[in-house]
This record gives C-alpha cells, structure tokens and sequence, in this order.
C-alpha cells in the first residue's frame, strides 16, 4: 500500500515537471518566447477583475456602514468593518426559518433526484427491453418543453389538494425524475460493462440487487453530479417559491429576502440584504470548492453527448 | 461478476472471437425461452422507469392538455371555469401590454442571445488557454453563475442606485452625468442583459469541452500550412464548436422567451418604469397570479408553447445547414 502511494507521489512530482515545461513550449516542441502568454494574461486577470465585481460589492456593501453607504462616490474597501451587520440581517427578518425552510426543500429534493433519476436511468441503460430506446427519445424531447405552459395546472392542482402555502409542491415533483438527469445519468451508465451486469444475473442476482451492489458504487460520481445541480436549482429557485409560498413561516431565502425587501422598499437598509444575501450564497460557494470537478464535468456531459 | 476476461468488446483484441464464443456459450445453456426473457425484461424496464412515466403523466401530459383547455375559458380559480371560446386568443392579439411585453422581449432575446454566445465563447476561450494558473480563471469565471438571479439583482440595484452607485462614479469619470439605468425603459432592460452576462459560466464550460474536443493534429497540420491563429479560429475551430452552439443557441433562446426572475426583483413586481422590464413571462404571471386571470394567462401560455415550439424547430433546421458533426466522426 505505502509504495503504491509512494510511486503515485513520484508520478505527480514527474507530471508536475512535465507540465511546466510543457507550459513553455509549443505543441511542435520549440520554446516560447517569455512575452507570449503575457498578452493573454493581462487580459484574463482583466476578466477575472470584472467577473469578481459583483460578489466583491456584494462583500463590500454589506460590510459597509449605512452612512458610509449613501456616501458618494462610494468607498472601494469599507473603512469601518460593520460585522454586526450580519448579526442584524439575522434578527431583522426571520433569517433562520427561512433558511431552514429552504434546507428542508433542498435536503430533500435532492435525496428525492437523486434516488428517482438512478432508478429511472438504469432502466434506461442498464436493462435491454424492446421499445427503450424509442421511449428515450420521448425523454429528450420533454427536455425541450417549455415549463410555463404547465405552470397554472400544476398551481390549481396543488391548491385543490389543499398543498398551497405547503412545502410540497416544491419537493414531491423531484420524487418522479427529471429528463435532464435521467440523460446525465443515463450516459454514465451506458459505460457500466454489461459483462458485470450479466454475470450478476448469471448469479440470480435480482435487477433490484445488481442496482444497489453494482451499479450504484461505478455511478456515484455522476450522482454527485446530480445532487450538486439539484441542490443549487433548488436552493436558487426563485418563482416556485414565489407562487407557492405566501406565508412568512414556510417561505424560503429566495421569496424570503424579496419580501423584506419590498415591505421595506422606500428606505431598505441595503448592507442587510447584502449581508443576508451573501449568507444564502455562502452554502453554495463552500459546495463548489469542495465538488468542482462534478460541476464541470456534469455540465459538460450534459452539454455535449 | 468478477469474471476477469469481461466481455467488453472494445478492449478486446485477438481474444475478442474467444470471449465472443464463450458468450455465446453461456447464452446456450439452458434457459427460458428468448420471448420469455424479453417480455421479462420488458416488464422490469417498464418497472425502473415507472416513476418517470407517472411523472410526466402528472406533471406534462395532464398539465399541457389542462392548459389548452383552460385558454378557452374564463376561471379566476374559485368557481368553475366557463366556456369562452377562442375570446382569451382575440382579446391577446388585441392587447396593447401583450404587444409591450412581446417587444420587450424580443428586444431582450435579440441582444441577450447573440451577447451571450460571444461572451460565453470568448470565456471558453480564455479558459483554454495554456497557462499554469488557468484552474483558477476557470474558477472566477465561473462562480458568477452560483449567484441565484435573486441575489444577482439585489447587487445590481445597489451598484446601479443613482445616488451611491459605483456605476454612477464610473460614469462620473468620463465626465458622465448621474443616470438612473433602472428608471428608464430601455436602460433597465440593457441592465437585465448585461447582468444575464455574468452568468455565461455554464454556457462557457459547454464551449469548452467542445473546445477540448478538437483534436491537436488538426491544428499542427493548419500551422503547417501556414495558418495563423485567426484563420486558425475561423477555419477549424469555429465548425467543429457549432454542435456545442447549438446547444447554448437552443438554451439561450429558451432562456430568453422566460426571462422573469431578475426583471421581477429589478422592478420590485411592477415591471416598470413603462412597462420597460414587462417581459412576457411577468405578464403571464401577472395575469395569473395578480388578477386570477387564469384563462387568459394559460391562452398566454399555450402561445408562448407553440412561439417555443417553432423557434425550437427553426433552430434544428437552420442547424442542418450550419452545423458541422465531423469531430464526432473523427
């Protein structure tokens, strides 16, 4: 075990040399002039200066001072740190229900997705039955469906079961799958190989078996993936929150920060929203670094194949 | 299962007749008959996907038909809906804030869509650049996207505020004069577009893998040939991608006809100042959820389905013309 990761250590360091050279020259092998990546450079650190603007501000403001806020110009770095802005964004609206009605629907939303889609792709791609490939394509093409026309459907239904003002409607849907992932999940598995599959089958093994012992371990990185994306949507959703919660004890941060918003809309204290704002993102910037590789990776499948 | 010599008919090489044989005589052994284990399988397949047929029983099929249905009638929601006929269709071709909204939004699609692929584009490209640290752009690049439209606007309101917004100081610099984007029709629309722009992340990281997916020869046998990196672009790189902008173009347009969150919170629900940020989709849900509307608002719907549909099918078939699958072949 020691010397296997010892050789994988000695492999990285070589790597990490070949890079570095290879990062000097050019795919014919000649070395590049020092300049050359210099241009590109400046232009990316531009880049990287205007994308991180907005979560910079957002920072900034919600440090801020409410006098040092309507100071014009605006001050780039606060001069006075007002970290009891965080406090008082929490107790200025109710910070915690919100979140933890917004926690609720993402816990299980994604516990829902993800278990839904696994089932449902591997009966797309782990079972050979006449017609799948057929029914697939009914999949792809609701992909392509656009959700409003089902909007006030959906409502009326959910309020003639009495579920508006409930988080329901916004959990039990992800109990049925979604095409998206279902066509994510779907192209990973086709690579699972059907010898594996087979062979368990060989054995009396059950489909329902093969699923969790087999199919299960060689997919958790593509269910990763699915869980990530489920969990941002749900916990960015903006208009299902909008339409199905109206009181304040179920509604979650999205609806929850507009409303403080709009009920204070003539002197809104701008460094809350900011600092309350901040706090919905923080959850989802500690997701990305720790999970970055299954964002890129879940988008790229999703886009390309 | 742990069966060493796995048929996977790819890795095999000379073994591959070998491994083919020993299948077929597993497959010999005795067993149900070949329409017994089809039909078994049948049965578990349509198992697996059951919760997906219920879904989209429930929550497509039922709610498309129930939608059509609607739009011929009036139902505010309480009583029973009554039978108008084709009024809702007559009265949204007659209506003067449909026509804003339609224009609103082909004004935001028409920018929106064609921005976003150039920015998308030029992120991918920045993100494929050979340089040691480019984890890290990709990174920046990106986390603009995590940012929920919600709070995506909240910034945007108070970095355009014409009284201590920094736009305002930027402006100031080259001898500007204080503006209030957000109060007037035409500006608060450009402000919706430009913050859409922060959020190419995802667009870019599609552009990207098809980037990645140009094999490098190609560009060795161009630069052979004496091409520069610009001809380069315009002659290998940009065919191979179009599968990719495809995908991006048919999202992005399906973006742009629902674009509602961020025109929600800019204009506080209200959609002005004159109607400027009335997209079709607020107005839908104005109808809707404002004046329990909800016949009209699902006649709303189901033109703003069949405009999607059409758009959609254009696309593919315009696409059959302008995109290039060969890197799949290749």
């Amino acid at each position: 075990m020691s010397t296997m990761i010892q050789t994988d250590t000695q492999a990285a360091v070589r790597s990490k040399k070949a890079d570095a050279e290879q990062y000097n020259r050019r795919a014919d092998g000649t070395r590049r002039p020092w300049y050359s990546t210099l241009i590109a450079r400046v232009v990316m650190i531009a880049l990287s200066l205007l994308f991180l603007l907005p979560l910079y501000w957002m920072i900034a403001s919600a440090l801020k001072s409410d006098e040092e806020l309507a100071q014009f110009p605006p001050t780039l770095i606060p001069s006075s740190w007002q970290f009891g802005n965080f406090v008082e964004a929490v107790t200025a609206m109710p910070f915690l229900t919100f979140f933890a009605n917004s926690a609720i629907i993402t816990v299980s939303v994604v516990v829902l997705s993800v278990l839904s889609n696994f089932v449902i792709a591997y009966g797309f791609a782990c079972i050979d039955w006449p017609g799948r490939d057929r029914m697939f394509y009914v999949v792809i093409a609701t992909l392509f469906l656009p959700f409003p026309v089902t909007l006030i459907p959906m409502f009326d239904l959910w309020a003639r079961l009495g579920l508006v003002n409930t988080l329901f409607p916004l959990i039990i849907p992800a109990a049925f799958g979604s095409a998206f992932y279902v066509f994510l999940l779907r192209q990973f598995m086709l690579q699972i190989p059907r010898a594996m599959l087979d062979a368990a089958r060989v054995d009396g093994a059950s489909e329902w078996r093969i699923l969790w012992t087999i199919a299960f371990p060689t997919s958790l990185p593509a269910l990763t993936t699915v869980a990530i994306f489920a969990a941002v949507a749900s916990w960015n959703d903006f208009m299902g929150p909008l339409i199905y919660l109206q009181d304040q004890d179920v509604q979650t941060l999205s609806i929850g920060l507009q409303t403080f918003r709009s009920v204070n809309a003539q002197d809104v204290s701008f460094n809350l929203l900011m600092a309350a704002s901040f706090l919905v993102i923080l959850p989802l910037l500690i997701l990305f670094f720790v999970f970055q590789r299954y964002f890129i990776r879940g988008i790229t499948i999703g886009g390309f194949k | 299962m742990s069966s060493p010599q796995a048929v996977d008919s790819r890795t095999a090489g000379p073994g591959r007749a070998a491994a083919r044989a020993a299948v077929a005589a597993q497959s010999a052994r005795p067993r149900p008959g070949r329409s017994t284990v089809r039909r078994r399988n049948l049965r578990t397949g349509l198992l697996f996907i059951s919760p997906w047929m219920v879904g989209v029983l429930i929550f497509i099929v039922y709610p498309v038909a129930y939608s059509i249905g609607l739009s011929f009638t009036r139902y505010s929601g309480m009583e029973a809906p009554t039978w108008v006929g084709l009024q809702n269709y007559v009265t949204a071709f007659l209506d003067p804030l449909v026509r804003t909204s339609v224009g609103n939004t082909v004004f935001y699609a028409v920018i929106a869509v064609p921005l976003g692929l150039i920015v998308a584009l030029s992120l991918a490209l920045a993100m494929n650049q050979n340089v040691r640290e480019v984890a890290l752009y990709r990174t920046i690049f990106y986390a603009p996207s995590l940012i929920p439209a919600f709070a995506m606007s909240f910034i945007f309101i108070v970095f355009l505020n014409p009284q201590f917004g920094v736009f305002n100081q930027v402006l100031g610099i080259f001898g500007g004069s204080n503006v209030n984007l957000l109060g007037d029709p035409t500006g608060v629309k450009i402000a919706i577009i430009l913050m859409a722009q922060l959020g190419a992340g995802n667009a870019a990281l599609i552009f990207l893998a098809g980037l990645r997916n140009v094999p490098r020869t190609v560009y060795e046998a161009a630069r052979v040939d004496g091409a520069g990196p610009i001809r380069q672009f315009i002659s290998i790189t940009f065919p191979l991608l179009t599968p990719v902008l495809l995908f991006n173009l048919i999202t992005g347009v399906s973006g742009a006809l629902q674009v509602f969150t961020e025109a929600y919170i800019v204009t506080n629900g209200t959609g002005d100042p004159d109607a400027g940020a009335l997209f079709y989709m607020m107005y839908l849900y104005k109808n809707a959820f404002g004046f329990a509307e909800l016949g009209y608002a699902s006649a709303l719907a189901v033109l703003l389905f069949l405009v999607g549909l059409a758009l959609a099918l254009l696309i593919f078939w315009l696409s059959r013309r302008f995109v290039n699958y060969d890197v799949e072949a290749g």
